[in-house]
């Protein structure tokens, strides 16, 4: 056997025999660290939570705790996998439930209670649980019809702008949107429709949009990459529809980093078609760095991480004295007033809606 | 035996167990009738019924397209093979996501088809199947080529001198000595199918649903375990009674096969006969697997102002772009690295030790050994992933919070590919070259290292190379497992491909394309390592 | 040096070897005879501990090898089919008895050449061992097997897949290559010339019984059973009825060696000890088959009664096939069987 072989060999038993040791190793540093109630805070989120360097940096030069991030999956399964290891909780602080799955997590008592500082600059409307503080909002947008603008013009077409002028025959065909089963923003926007037209009237309301060749697709990666024209992977992709379900924030982000800046963002918003999400944090029950938790808590509805929020993860912040960047303000709309539903009433008929709109949509 | 025992009973048996007693459990009675419920189901039973025949339409298509390729990968020598061959392998790694866009430029409205013949297959079940030869295609080459080009060829000449025609020949005398291989590749395609997942969403649209859809739905979005429950026993079940088959078509055909070097059986294709089979094959892979392939490339290449390296230099330069830098890809880079040689070096290790003691030992016990190893092939990786989470959350196993759960649930999907891809080649060397070593003096550790090593270096190798492959391009455990923020590439590119922007999807192209990149250099590195073996023999 | 103790091997119903004992004394050579399927490839692989032994002892040297796996035993065996290392090279597989007990590079090339050269393939080291002839292989094979010097050297059918005069030589060169180096050798083989060439002592097996053991000769001149007799390839065989001097058989009388019990038995008369004569002299018979075998003719002689006999004779004196001739028996050629 050659010595190259023989050595690679070696040097792969040595690691494969080495695996548990450093994994024994690595998890009791963990405790080590959570045990005494020291230096690090654990935050559990899902895959989309992202926050600059220099702004984690701050809180632990303000703290003096250092965040230790665990992601996993979207929101659901993040807050899935809250729930069912809630006997022995993951971390410290959970960010990243929004309103639709909010009843879900506070059923299932998945945190403490705890007033954050700062809550005062929070207004009412994005205040979920206000009685009980056992969830903080940290920062919210919407979900709506997103317009390709070339699209409209070329055809001399006004774009929508509610959910009525969805279903207009001039609209034939033209709209993409997820699978309420399977995609978040795919069930804002049913939700949506519930909101606008009420328990009984928004299946009549799918059912037109059905005539009016809606098509569905099973992930927002799907609709908005592959099947819309206004964006540059749709572009890319040869997408042919120029309406789609997606956030009030994509015009702004479609045209981040563009050069130079366009005047006017190549998709628009359809201002009369969103629901408002808003995305909470909460200190786990169990926790072993409650204060380093509660600290966390606060920074998040701090200026720094308030400002730094939008051009992470693209949503806007819920604290008024929080600015928004300029991409924002010049390529977003202003969504005055988006669908709202009550988070118990979401989490009482969210499974029968989603089977319902299954059975009207995709059969 | 007892190492590969370990690993299967604490990461893969106990984590299962959980989840599924938890959901069929409620106050401490065991809800059996729940089972019933959701089994009379019609529309489980459609879901079951689509799962399972689309895995075996898709299984004997990519059969039916690969074998070919498989022998011409064996058999003969052209310029470029190695490099041919880390290539179609490219696209086992790559994330569906990613992969199911790239298909969509060939099958779907003005892709390759539509503009040529007007022809669109996205939305259809073709799609998906197709989407599974893609995937799947360097399965059958490399695990059955692996075997075929260590064949001896006389046995095959022996049979045409007593009168058997090519085909008679191949027939009677290859392809029962392939039998093992091809029904390993062709279970693994199967059990690959049969647990697809984003294939079947991005290509066939909302209207497929495939049983391992159906669990993800249940489990990571509606919390309804016990419903999630019966069907991982359901897919148990149904991946059991494949095991089974399989290991009584297998077991009938194993024998002693005399091996011979694999690079004194390939050579140039003689014929027109030969060329135009050669041709055929590289059209395929040219069609199925190199079109979608430069379609990721030239998007990555395909910035705001023609074709140049924006979005690789946005790769390289946090900051730059107002602070949406999610990835550093570098970081991504040698996140999936460290994951994959970690996972590799426990699949292998893990692997090697299950095969060979499944080639040393008979016995229903071992049989049954060999079958649940190919499990977790078989498992959604939503129930492996929450199982975990809730089996491994006590000290001394508090893991959740530990990188080392990432390369672990990696491996065990690398395991059963270490497993098949020796298994004959061990089963296949005389037992006498054993003896005859043991007879000199050397010890059963060291008669394998000295005679099973050798023969079975090349399958390692590809065995390894899958692992790696396997772990590299893993998506599904890897992102159901809560895990520090060190994402890998796949993870990265799906992060970036979650959100809008021009920029960010140019990068989410650049770092497949990169992605492609590493996958490709460390298989032609293993391909290296392959053909050095002979060094001092 | 080896001693084997009532061995018992059995594969499920069948008893291959039943109670086997057996002794190889230092410097001896030993074949076991036997057809296939007779156990003899099986008793080696005991000796090797290869097989365990269901019942029954091995000793090397007076210790009990039960608990001693195969590698430490310190035995040699050249396997039938060579089972040559595909991977590795000439000097690869001769050498590999002597890495394996830790021989220095330098010294170990030094016992492969000389080993080469023993064998008739100097400076064969580096080719591949798929490239060579049947015969090289089986040089290769004992080479590879005579290396580590051995305390015991097992061969199984050492020279089975040779062709005739290759064999012949080799035996020749075996015999004087053992009594050179003082090597202990247990051999197994099918065909008795190898054996009788080869052996100090011959074993001939059947059923996973010893049907005799014995130096060459004697078993030649008195084989133990009709079995014996037969598997040596004398098929002149009769039921018979000693009396006297005589023994009644159904080719008449046929005389027996002095001191021969009285009462049933069987008689062996060796082709050599069947006289051919004139139809008056003795039994009469026609001659049905003749076989040249180079330095005499075997004939084929179908009496009135009873089974055919063979009767070598000389060349210028063999009849010819349709003639009639009459039967004589020698004494010096009549073996008794029990």
């Amino acid at each position: 056997m050659n010595t190259t072989l023989r050595r690679a060999l070696g040097a792969t038993a040595a690691l494969a025999l080495g695996v548990p040791v450093l994994a024994a190793c690595g998890s009791s540093d963990d405790k080590g660290s959570g045990e005494s109630g020291g230096k690090t805070v654990t935050l559990v989120s899902h895959d989309s939570f992202v926050a600059s360097e220099a702004v984690l940096k701050e809180f632990t030069e303000r703290t003096g705790y250092t965040v230790k991030v665990l992601k996993s999956g979207d929101a659901g399964r993040a807050v899935n996998q809250a729930i069912l290891s809630k006997s022995h909780p993951q971390g410290d602080v959970f960010f990243g439930v929004d309103n639709t799955l909010l009843s879900r997590a506070l059923d299932k008592d998945l945190f403490a209670p705890y007033e954050a500082k700062g809550l005062d600059r929070v207004p009412q409307e994005f205040q979920a649980d206000a009685g009980e503080h056992r969830v903080t909002p940290v920062d919210t947008g919407e979900i709506c019809v997103n317009y390709d603008r070339a699209y409209f013009a070329d055809h001399k077409l006004t774009p929508p702008q509610s959910f009525d002028d969805l279903v207009k025959p001039e609209y034939k065909n033209l709209l993409v949107t997820e699978n309420s089963a399977t995609s978040s923003p795919g069930l804002a926007f049913q939700l949506a429709t519930i909101a606008q037209y009420g328990d009984d009237g928004w299946k009549d309301y799918w059912k037109k949009l059905k005539e009016n060749g809606v098509e569905v697709v099973d992930g927002w990666e799907q609709a908005y990459n592959d099947r819309f024209s206004g964006s540059a992977a749709g572009k890319k992709a040869k997408g042919d529809r120029p309406l789609v379900v997606s956030y009030a924030s994509s015009p702004p982000a479609e045209v981040l980093g563009v050069k130079p800046e366009p005047q006017e963002g190549p998709t628009g918003v359809a201002t009369g078609t969103c629901f408002r999400q808003t995305e909470f944090a909460g200190l786990l029950k169990g926790a072993r760095n409650t204060e380093g938790g509660k600290a966390l808590i606060d920074f998040m509805l701090g200026r720094t991480f308030q400002e730094d929020m939008p051009l992470q993860m693209f949503v806007k912040p819920v604290s008024q004295d929080a600015k928004l960047p300029e991409v924002f303000t010049k390529y977003g709309a202003q969504i005055d007033k988006p669908g709202t539903l009550a988070p118990e009433k979401i989490a009482k008929n969210r499974d029968q809606w989603v089977k319902e709109w299954s059975s009207l949509v995709l059969k | 035996m007892a190492v590969p025992l370990a690993f299967f009973g604490v990461f893969f048996a106990y984590p299962v167990a959980s989840i599924v007693s938890r959901g069929l459990k409620d106050g401490g009675s065991w809800q059996f009738a729940r089972i019933g419920e959701v089994i009379t189901d019609p529309r489980i039973g459609h879901v079951l019924w689509f799962t399972t025949w689309q895995a075996a339409a898709s299984t004997a298509l990519t059969l039916l397209l690969a074998l070919p390729g498989a022998y011409v990968f064996a058999r003969f020598d052209f310029p470029g093979k190695h490099l041919l061959r880390a290539v179609v392998t490219v696209p086992f790694v790559l994330p569906t996501v990613v992969v199911g866009s790239a298909f969509l430029a060939l099958l779907g409205r003005g892709g390759l088809l539509d503009e040529l013949w007007g022809v669109r297959l996205d939305t259809t079940v073709w799609a998906i199947l197709l989407a599974h030869v893609f995937f799947n295609y360097a399965v059958v080459v490399r695990t059955v080529g692996g075997l075929w080009a260590q064949l001896d060829p006389r046995q095959e000449e022996a049979a045409r001198v007593l009168g058997a025609g090519r085909l008679a020949a191949w027939r009677r005398v290859t392809l029962p000595a392939l039998g093992p291989a091809v029904a390993a590749a062709a279970l693994m395609v199967f059990l690959f199918t049969f647990t697809s997942f984003g294939v079947v969403q991005i290509l066939g649209g909302p209207r497929y649903a495939t049983l391992e859809v159906e669990i993800y739905q249940q489990t990571a979005q509606l919390l309804d375990l016990p419903t999630a429950a019966v069907l991982t026993l359901v897919q148990f079940a149904a991946v059991a009674a494949l095991l089974g088959v399989h290991a009584w078509t297998v077991r009938r055909r194993e024998a002693t096969l005399k091996l011979v070097d694999a690079a004194r059986t390939a050579r140039r294709p003689q014929g027109a006969a030969q060329w135009a089979l050669l041709a055929s094959v590289l059209a395929v892979v040219a069609l199925l697997v190199l079109v979608p392939l430069v379609v990721l490339v030239l998007r990555s290449l395909d910035g705001p102002h023609g074709y140049d390296l924006t979005y690789y230099r946005a790769l390289a330069s946090a900051g730059d772009n107002g602070g949406t830098f999610v990835v550093a890809p570098l970081a991504a880079i040698g996140n999936s690295l460290a994951y994959a040689l970690a996972a590799t070096a426990v699949a292998v290790v893990v692997g090697g030790l299950a095969a060979a003691a499944l080639t040393r030992r008979e016995g229903r016990l071992v049989r049954g050994f060999d079958a649940l190893l190919m499990l977790p092939l078989g498992t959604s990786a939503v129930t492996v992933g929450f199982g975990f989470l809730i089996a491994l959350d006590e000290p001394p196993l508090d893991l959740r919070t530990s990188w080392i759960l990432v390369p672990l649930a990696q491996a065990l999907v690398g395991v059963p590919f270490v497993v098949r891809t020796m298994l004959p080649v061990l089963r296949a060397v005389d037992v006498r070259l054993r003896e005859a070593a043991a007879v000199l003096g050397a010890s059963p550790l060291r008669a394998w290292r000295e005679v099973d090593l050798p023969l079975v270096g090349r399958a390692l190798a590809v065995a390894a190379g899958f692992a790696f492959a396997v772990s590299l391009g893993e998506f599904g455990a890897t992102v159901f497992i809560a895990r520090p923020d060190s994402p890998t590439l796949p993870v990265a590119v799906a992060r970036l491909l979650g959100r809008p922007g021009a920029l960010t999807y140019g990068q989410a192209m650049a770092l497949s394309t990169i992605l492609m990149l590493v996958c490709a250099a460390a298989l032609l590195v293993l391909e290296r390592v392959r053909t050095d073996r002979t060094g001092e023999f | 040096m080896l001693r084997l103790d009532e061995v018992t091997v059995r594969f499920g119903e069948r008893t291959v070897l039943d109670a086997v004992d057996l002794s190889v004394a230092e410097h001896e050579t030993v074949c076991v005879l036997g057809p296939s399927g007779s156990g003899k490839s099986t008793l080696l692989r005991v000796v090797a501990g290869l097989q365990r032994a269901d019942a029954g002892r091995v000793l090397l040297a007076g210790k009990d090898q039960s608990a001693v796996p195969t590698h430490r035993r310190g035995v040699g065996l050249m396997f039938q089919d060579h089972q040559l290392f595909p991977q590795r090279d000439v000097a690869g597989n001769v050498a590999f008895g002597l890495r394996m007990r830790g021989t220095g590079r330098a010294e170990s090339a030094r016992r492969v050449a000389e080993l080469l050269e023993l064998v008739g393939l100097p400076g064969a080291q580096r080719r591949p061992v798929g490239a060579l002839s049947g015969g090289e292989q089986q040089r290769v094979a004992l080479a590879r097997a005579l290396a580590p010097e051995p305390r015991l050297l097992m061969l199984d059918e050492p020279l089975g897949q040779l062709d005739r005069s290759l064999r012949e030589r080799l035996v020749v060169e075996l015999r004087a290559l053992f009594g050179r180096l003082g090597t202990t050798v247990l051999a197994v083989t099918h065909d008795q010339g190898e054996a009788f060439a080869l052996a100090d002592r011959v074993v001939v097996m059947r059923d996973g019984h010893i049907a005799q053991a014995g130096t060459p000769l004697e078993v030649w001149r008195r084989p133990a059973s009709e079995f014996v007799a037969r598997f040596l390839g004398f098929d002149n065989v009769v039921p018979a009825t000693v009396r006297g001097e005589c023994a009644e058989t159904v080719w008449g009388r046929v005389p027996v060696p002095r001191g021969t019990p009285e009462g049933a038995c069987r008689v062996l008369v060796r082709p050599a000890g069947v006289r051919i004569a004139s139809v008056a002299e003795g039994l009469a018979c026609d001659v049905v088959a003749r076989t040249f075998r180079g330095d005499h003719v075997v004939v084929r002689l179908r009496p009135a009664d009873g089974p055919e006999l063979e009767a070598a004779c000389a060349l210028a004196s063999a009849p010819g096939v349709g003639d009639r001739v009459g039967a004589v028996f020698g004494v010096d050629e009549v073996a008794v069987l029990p």
